[in-house]
């Protein structure tokens, strides 16, 4: 194939003509391949022009474009079509620098010095250095309102060292900090006198936003001062929200918009049978569970747990709630596309006699209630009531409990003791384990707290060599496996669907359309 | 003329009071529910710290009652106050939505209203025909559907089948009025169909219950054409029920079209309140409160002033 790749190269660079590169190939008898290497998308390089209208699932009229308030897919569009960050997640996973050229790390990971850009200008005309960088961070410290807040909390302090410097002192060392320092709350904005105006909506990304409807519609063009070259090829970009599935799927089925989100899993099938729209899925760290409270009876007993876990029948929910977009979890938060994903722990399956035996051991039968709504990920209810029947044939008896939607968050999870929960996941195992693993997190919804497993935590966090590093990250998903309280059945992937005319490279899976980022990475082919 | 006057005084000064009491159990009912704007809003997010701080910033750390009467107090020197979400002026927020509302609301009510008027007429002018039996079942089958489903059918059929009109209705403000009413067409048609069969059958009903009477009987003896009987000798005295009936209609195309508004997408006062009540964004829903209030006292006032004029007898009730 070797050959092959080498002649698709040329290609791609003009080196040698489609018709050169036919007879090349086919001389070398691998025609057959060719199509699978034509990815379409990528011979003809990105087009500029155009207006992209999208329709999205999420959005409401309290959005506000305060940085320290996002929390929807919606927000998550808007953040990073108008701001960037000191560094984002590709395709692979990996953190690459955005606004900060490089980093270096100092003193075992607990100084950290991230080099900026030169020459990078915001909407207004300002040019961005690093008291914007600082600026922008303290709106996430201190006496704030962010979720950022509890991120940041391990940094010691933070100086600006002349104009494109930023230090940051750590209280431990941390080699994921690159992570942290490109959480997409902390979108860098410019400073006044020190402080950033939250709700300016100015940034230096590639589209200014020139109207804003929360809930409703954002209008978008394009910034020709975008220091990105290769990015943001739209001319404009109108971003709907439209929350009722049937009718964002009717605005793109009738042309109404161009890229929608969040397909209609039941009709996923059917919508990608309509002629001129393609649907499309990621994989990444998206994971739905199902945490027991650790601290409360039945589950503070690890017997019962483990028979719990093994009485459900994986591929089966991820096939009937997922109908097939997803893949089996193993009981542990970290997906195959996190960086030290346990790929060799044994994979946990749908076993009623080990499931009985456990029972055995806890002392009998077990009888526990399940609490869930469709508020937890859509189709929790019909993945509890498949639970319940999986069981029954081991002799555990689930009680399921529909709760309501409204109020979920605050009435049902991390208060009932057994209930139904999701996760966006994170980009690396430390960022995963120490918001909702580490003993006493405010997110830990199992209420776990296991020694080995936060000690190895906080030394794999400082720990440079990867090899090591890998080690104490599979035991770790091994603790959690086979200690922890948490039954994570499946893993989902992010459905989207977009006319035939748009087209993109290789897809990120961080988050949903393309680490959310569709605006400026595809075009219209 | 002058009691006519003292009764809509009357009226008026009973419709102020009723919306104060509205506007009471709004705020001790949104009270009542689980949570608050702060966890609503930072979602997963909201952690003890978090939560405090966004109290505190906004202001809601303080008791009920004492809110209340700040809101109160801002209600009568007419500020509506800021959302309590994302700090934007209310009467702003409110006003561009309640534009949209009446806007589908006129539209819809234009063509129900004299629609449903001439088929109640003509349904009793050949009452108990085929036609009027048509148009009876028609009106009552489409009543029945809940209207998402009206809603669904019109989309699948107009829209993705036959491609006349766009499939969701999402006006902005410096649309022109040709594309506004091309764009809105179809949610008001739903909204028509939903509506027609009230207004449809109790016009018909009014007309037949006075076609019996000895005056009506008089003018048919006389030999008046039947359409100037109706229209001419019955239709004043309908007026009556008839106009209470055109009011709730109306009165429900403003205040009960969420499901049609989410369905078509399009940016009215429901989908607002909608998303204020499950943000517990509490000023914001009480200000819509208000309005729908207001909406139905005013039609009620409406109805109840044309009744009288068309039966001077209703100003002194016995």
């Amino acid at each position: 194939m070797n050959e092959v790749e080498r002649l698709k190269r040329k290609l791609d660079r003009g080196q040698i003509t489609r018709r050169e590169f036919l007879s090349r190939v086919s001389a070398i008898g691998a025609v057959a391949a060719v199509p699978t290497l034509y990815s379409g998308d990528a011979v003809a390089g990105p087009k500029k022009g155009g207006r992209i209208r999208s329709a999205l699932a999420h959005g409401s009229t309290t959005d506000s474009l305060d940085p320290a308030t996002y929390e929807n897919g919606y927000m998550a569009v808007v953040n990073v079509a108008i701001q960037n960050h000191l560094g984002e997640v590709d395709e692979t996973g990996a953190m690459v620098p955005e606004l900060a050229e490089s980093w270096d790390i100092e003193n075992g990971a607990k100084t950290w010095v991230f080099n900026l850009r030169q020459g990078v200008e915001f909407h207004n005309g300002k040019t961005m250095e690093s008291e914007d960088v600082i600026a922008s961070f303290e709106h996430h410290m201190g006496e704030t309102k962010s979720p950022a807040k509890s991120l940041l909390e391990q940094v010691d302090s933070m100086r600006a060292d002349g104009k494109h410097k930023v230090v940051f002192e750590l209280k431990g060392g941390n080699s994921d900090f690159s992570y942290i320092a490109a959480d997409y709350h902390i979108s860098i904005k410019p400073s006044k006198g020190g402080k950033i105006d939250a709700n300016d909506g100015i940034g230096t990304g590639g589209y200014i936003l020139k109207e804003f409807d929360p809930g409703v519609r954002s209008f978008f063009t394009r910034n020709p001062n975008y220091w990105k070259e290769d990015r943001a090829h739209f001319d404009e970009a109108e971003v709907l929200s439209i929350i009722d599935p049937t009718a964002r799927t009717n605005a793109l089925t009738t042309g109404e918009v161009d890229v929608m989100d969040r397909v209609d899993l039941k009709t996923a099938h059917l919508l990608g049978r309509k002629p001129g729209i393609k649907v499309e899925e990621t994989t990444g760290t998206k994971h739905y569970t199902f945490p027991m409270r650790t601290d409360t009876a039945p589950f503070d007993d690890n017997n019962v747990r483990m028979a719990l876990k093994h009485a459900v029948n994986r591929e089966e929910i991820v096939e009937k709630v997922l109908y097939g977009h997803g893949m089996v979890g193993n009981d542990h938060p970290i997906a195959p596309s996190n960086p030290f994903h346990a790929a060799g722990l044994e994979q946990r399956t749908y076993d009623p006699d080990k499931a009985k035996f456990y029972a055995e051991k806890a002392g009998g039968n077990i009888k526990v209630q399940l609490s869930a709504a469709d508020a937890a990920f859509p189709g929790a209810l019909d993945a509890a009531v498949l639970y319940r029947e999986h069981a029954a044939a081991a002799g555990i008896d689930i009680e399921v409990i529909r709760e309501p939607n409204d109020g979920y968050w605050s009435n049902v999870w991390m208060k009932k003791p057994w209930c139904a929960c999701y996760w966006g996941g994170r980009p690396t195992e430390d960022w995963m384990f120490t918001t909702a693993y580490k003993g006493g997190a405010s997110w830990n919804d199992t209420f776990w707290a296991n020694d080995r497993f936060d000690q190895l935590l906080v030394d794999a966090r400082a720990e440079v060599d990867q090899a090591k590093r890998r080690e104490m990250y599979f035991e770790m998903q091994q603790i959690v496996r086979d200690q922890g309280g948490v039954v994570v059945p499946m893993f989902a992937n992010y459905v989207f669907a977009m006319q035939d005319s748009v087209a993109h490279g290789p897809v990120a899976g961080n988050w949903d359309m393309d680490g959310s980022k569709f605006l400026e990475r595809w075009w219209f082919a | 003329m002058f009691n006519l006057l003292k009764v809509v005084a009357q009226r008026i000064a009973l419709g102020l009071f009723t919306l104060l009491i509205v506007s009471l159990i709004i705020a001790f009912v949104v009270e009542l529910l689980p949570g608050d704007i702060t966890q609503a809003i930072l979602g997963q997010s909201a952690t003890p710290e978090t939560v405090a701080a966004f109290r505190a910033e906004l202001g809601i750390d303080r008791p009920a009652p004492e809110r209340y009467f700040e809101w109160l107090r801002g209600m009568l020197t007419g500020d509506m106050g800021k959302s309590l979400a994302n700090k934007r002026e209310i009467s702003e927020l409110v006003g561009v939505r309640l534009s949209n509302t009446l806007f589908l609301g006129g539209f819809a009510a234009a063509i129900a209203v004299p629609l449903s008027l001439i088929l109640g007429l003509l349904a009793a002018l050949y009452r108990n025909s085929i036609f009027d039996r048509g148009v009876n079942l028609f009106t009552l089958t489409s009543i029945s559907f809940p209207e998402f489903f009206v809603a669904y059918i019109l989309i699948l059929l107009m829209s993705v089948k036959a491609g006349w009109f766009p499939g969701i209705s999402n006006v902005s403000k410096d649309l022109p009025l040709g594309d506004k009413l091309f764009r809105t067409l179809l949610p008001a048609a739903t909204l028509t169909l939903v509506v027609v069969a009230h207004m449809m059958r109790m016009t018909r009903a009014a007309i037949i219950n006075l076609l019996s009477s000895p005056y009506i009987e008089m003018a048919h003896l006389k030999g008046i054409r039947p359409t100037r009987v109706i229209l001419h000798h019955a239709l004043p005295n309908a007026w009556g029920p008839v106009v209470n009936v055109i009011a709730l209609n109306l009165a429900y195309l403003v205040v009960g079209v969420v499901i049609v508004e989410v369905v078509f997408v399009y940016p009215g006062l429901g989908q607002l309140l909608v998303d204020s009540v499950s943000k517990r964004d509490v000023p914001v829903v009480q200000a819509c409160s208000m309005i729908f209030a207001g909406v139905y006292i005013l039609l009620n006032l409406l109805a109840d002033i044309i009744s009288i004029v068309t039966n001077p007898r209703l100003l002194h009730p016995r």
